[in-house]
C-alpha cells in the first residue's frame, strides 16, 4: 500500500448558527503497516478525520491521497469502489447486518466485490477461525456477545484483504477482556499482513498497542509521536 | 459494476421478515387488492359478454349484409338477391357459424280494434334458429314451422296493444317494390315472450316466402345476419365477406349496427384499466409507507452498506428488490384467491334480485363470471408497474444517504 497524505485539511459542521470546527488544517503522513492511534477528546476531530480518510466525508478544504489518487476529489460511485475495494471498516456499534448469520456478514463485502461463491466462503471460514470464533459461523448478530460481534465486525473488515483499516473507538462497548484480545488481534494482523491500521479512541487499553499516537484537540493535531515497539504495550493506562 | 443479485435477494428477502407483521398487513392489502381487480373483472366481463350475446341473438347478428342504402331507406325497395356464388360459399365455412336471409319491412298490423306500425320479419323459421334469433318464450301456440308458414307471430304486449289474441285474424299492411299498398288477413299463430317489452311490440314474424309473395318479390331479401364463433374476432373475417359480397352491398359489423353495444364493450375495456388503476394507487400509499418504514428503520444499516463500499445504484436496487418479492407475493396471493373464488361461480351467479334492471341491458338473471389471461395479466402488469414505481421515491432516498449521517442515527 502507498502512503496516505493529508495536506491541510479543514472542516466545519453547522450547528443551529454556530460553525463547529471538526478539522483545522490537519496535515498528517501514515506510511503502509502502520498501526497508528488517534487520540483526544470527545469533539476534538479524530473520528472527522478518520471518516475523511475514508472517503466518507469529504473535506471543505486541503487534500487526501492514498496511492497518488485524490480521494477528496473521487465522484461518490468512485468512492465507494474505494471503500470496497481498498479500505476497510470497524465501528464502535460492531454495525453487522442483523439478517445475515456471521460467515454472510463477512461474505458481504465480497459477494459485493464479485468473488466466487467458493473462494468466499473458504475465505470467510478462514478468517472467522483466525479472529477465534470457528463453530460460531452460522450465528446471527443477535446471538453473539458484544465482543464476539466485534470479532465478526473485524473479520469482515479484513476478509476482502484491505491494506487500510479505519476503526472508530473499536472497544468502546467492550469489556476489558474483549477489548484486550481485540487489540492483539488487530497487532497480530498488522504484523502478520502487514496491514496498515488508524483508530480513533480515546480508549487507554488501546492506546498502548499503537506504535504512533496522535492526540488531536479542536480539530487540530497537537501530538504526533511513535511509542515503543509493538508487542509490548509501553504505557499500561496511559491517557 | 458487479451485481451481487443473490446477496441483495437474501437481503431483501431477510429484510421483508423482519417486521413480519407489517409485511403480512400489506401482503394481504395486495391480496385482496390484485383479488378485487380479477374478480371484478371477470364479473364485468361476464356481464357486458352476456349483454354483446344477447344483444346481438334478438336479431343484428355479428355482422349484416344489406343493399348500400337499406340503412337510410329500410323499405323493400332497397332489396337484394339471395347470396350466391362465391358469398355463399363463404357464408357456409368458417369462421361463420350461421346465417339468415331475411325480409325486414315497415308495416302497419290492424285488428278489428287497433292498428300498430311494426317491423316486419320475413324469415326462414330454420336459418334463425341456428342463428338463436328466434323468440326465447313460446307464451301460446306455435313458432313459424318454415319460410312458407302463412301465420304470423306476435309479441305478447303487441297482441296486447292489437287487443288481439291466438287463432285471430289481423290484417298487415305493407307496400310492394313499386310503392304499392299490399295487405293480406292473417292468423296469429303464435304469441311470443321476449326479454325487452320493446321487442315485443316492435317485431312481427313471419314465413319469408310468404312475405316474398305479398310483396311481389321472387326470391330477394333485404338482409343477411351472420354470426360466427367470437362477436370480438369479427374484425378479422369482416374484410373478405365484404369482398365476396361486391361493391352493391354494404357488410358492417355489429358494433356499428349495435353502436350501443359496441361502445358498452370499449367502456368496459377501458373501466377495468381504470378500476384497476385506482384500487393500485390507494393500495401504493400503503406500499410507500411500509417502505419509507423499513429505511427510516435501516438507516444505520442503509448508512453501513455504503460505508462498506455499495454503491448507491445497489442501495437502490435492494430496496426496489424488497418493494418486487412483496409485489410478487400478494400477486402470487390475489391470483390464487381469485381463481378460488371464480372457479366455483363458472356455474353462473344468481342475481335474480337484481335480475328485473339488469334486464333493461339485455341481462339474464344468471352471471356468468368470465375470468380472462388478460385481465390477470394486466393486473400484474398494473401492480408491478405502479408498486415500483410507488417503490422509487424511498428507494431512492435510501441510496442517498449520507453515510456519516447514517451511521450515526439511532
Amino acid at each position: 500500500m502507498s502512503a496516505i497524505v493529508c495536506q491541510n485539511l479543514c472542516k466545519t459542521f453547522a450547528q443551529g448558527e454556530q460553525r463547529i470546527t471538526g478539522l483545522d488544517r490537519v496535515s498528517l503522513r501514515i506510511e503502509p503497516g502502520e498501526l497508528l492511534c488517534l487520540s483526544g477528546p470527545s469533539g476534538s476531530g479524530k473520528t472527522t478525520l478518520l471518516n475523511a480518510l475514508g472517503g466518507l466525508d469529504t473535506p471543505d478544504s486541503g487534500s487526501i491521497s492514498l496511492g497518488g489518487r485524490r480521494v477528496d476529489q473521487l465522484s461518490r460511485g468512485a468512492l465507494a469502489d474505494l471503500r470496497l475495494r481498498e479500505i476497510g471498516f470497524v465501528f464502535q456499534a460492531y454495525n453487522l447486518i442483523p439478517v445475515l448469520s456471521a460467515r454472510e456478514n463477512v461474505e458481504f463485502v465480497m459477494q459485493v466485490q464479485g468473488v466466487e461463491a467458493s473462494q468466499r466462503r473458504e475465505r470467510a471460514n478462514a478468517v472467522l477461525a483466525e479472529v477465534g470464533l470457528a463453530g460460531l459461523e452460522d450465528r446471527r448478530p443477535g446471538e453473539m456477545s458484544g465482543g464476539q460481534q466485534q470479532r465478526v465486525a473485524v473479520a469482515r473488515a479484513i476478509a476482502s484483504g484491505p491494506q487500510l483499516v479505519l476503526a472508530d473507538e473499536p472497544t468502546a462497548n467492550l469489556d476489558s477482556h474483549s477489548a484486550t484480545q481485540l487489540m492483539e488481534l488487530f497487532q497480530t494482523l498488522n504484523r502478520q499482513r502487514g496491514v496498515t491500521f488508524v483508530l480513533a479512541t480515546h480508549d487507554p487499553r488501546v492506546m498502548a498497542y499503537a506504535r504512533r499516537l496522535i492526540r488531536m484537540e479542536d480539530g487540530r493535531i497537537i501530538e504526533d509521536g511513535a511509542q515503543q515497539p509493538p508487542g509490548q504495550p509501553a504505557v499500561s493506562g496511559a491517557s | 459494476m458487479h451485481w451481487p443479485l443473490r446477496a441483495l435477494l437474501t437481503l431483501a428477502w431477510r429484510n421483508l421478515w423482519r417486521n413480519y407483521r407489517r409485511t403480512l398487513i400489506m401482503l394481504l392489502a395486495i391480496a385482496l387488492g390484485v383479488w378485487a381487480m380479477i374478480v371484478m373483472s371477470a364479473l364485468m366481463r361476464g356481464m357486458t359478454d352476456q349483454m354483446v350475446r344477447n344483444g346481438l341473438a334478438t336479431l343484428p347478428g355479428e355482422a349484416q349484409i344489406h343493399h348500400l342504402e337499406f340503412l337510410l331507406d329500410p323499405s323493400v325497395v332497397n332489396n337484394m338477391p339471395m347470396p350466391a356464388g362465391s358469398l355463399l360459399e363463404q357464408l357456409n365455412s368458417a369462421p361463420i357459424t350461421a346465417w339468415a336471409a331475411r325480409l325486414r319491412v315497415p308495416a302497419v298490423l290492424a285488428s278489428e280494434y287497433a292498428s300498430r306500425g311494426v317491423t316486419l320479419l320475413g324469415v326462414d323459421p330454420a336459418q334463425e334458429a341456428a342463428l338463436g334469433s328466434l323468440p326465447d318464450t313460446l307464451l301460446e301456440g306455435r313458432l313459424l314451422e318454415g319460410p312458407e308458414d302463412r301465420g304470423i307471430l306476435l309479441g305478447a304486449g303487441l297482441a296486447r296493444k292489437l287487443d288481439t289474441g291466438l287463432g285471430k285474424r289481423i290484417v298487415l299492411m305493407s307496400q310492394d317494390t313499386r310503392n304499392n299498398v299490399v295487405d293480406r288477413g292473417v292468423r296469429v299463430a303464435g304469441i311470443y315472450q321476449a326479454r325487452l317489452q320493446g321487442d315485443e311490440e316492435r317485431f312481427a314474424w313471419v314465413g319469408r316466402a310468404a312475405l316474398q309473395e305479398l310483396l311481389g318479390l321472387e326470391r330477394e331479401i333485404t338482409e343477411v345476419a351472420v354470426t360466427a364463433a367470437d362477436y370480438r374476432a369479427v374484425d378479422a373475417w369482416l374484410p373478405a365477406l365484404q369482398v365476396s359480397a361486391g361493391g352493391e352491398l354494404e357488410v358492417l359489423g355489429w358494433t356499428e349496427l349495435h353502436t350501443f353495444l359496441g361502445t358498452m364493450l370499449a367502456v368496459q375495456e377501458g373501466f377495468v384499466l381504470v378500476f384497476m388503476v385506482v384500487v393500485f394507487l390507494v393500495l401504493s400509499f400503503g406500499l410507500i409507507n411500509t417502505l419509507v418504514m423499513a429505511v427510516f428503520e435501516r438507516t444505520r444499516e442503509l448508512g453501513l452498506m455504503q460505508a462498506l463500499g455499495m454503491r448507491p445504484a445497489l442501495i437502490l436496487s435492494q430496496v426496489l428488490l424488497e418493494s418486487l418479492l412483496l409485489l410478487a407475493l400478494g400477486l402470487l396471493l390475489g391470483n390464487g384467491l381469485a381463481l378460488a373464488t371464480l372457479l366455483p361461480l363458472r356455474d353462473g351467479v344468481d342475481i335474480s334480485a337484481v335480475a328485473e334492471g339488469m334486464e333493461m341491458m339485455e341481462m339474464g338473471a344468471t352471471l356468468y363470471p368470465l375470468l380472462a389471461l388478460d385481465d390477470m395479466l394486466m393486473s400484474t402488469a398494473v401492480v408491478l408497474t405502479l408498486g415500483l414505481l410507488a417503490s422509487v421515491l424511498p428507494a431512492w432516498r435510501a441510496s442517498r444517504l449520507d453515510p456519516v449521517r447514517a451511521l450515526a442515527s439511532h
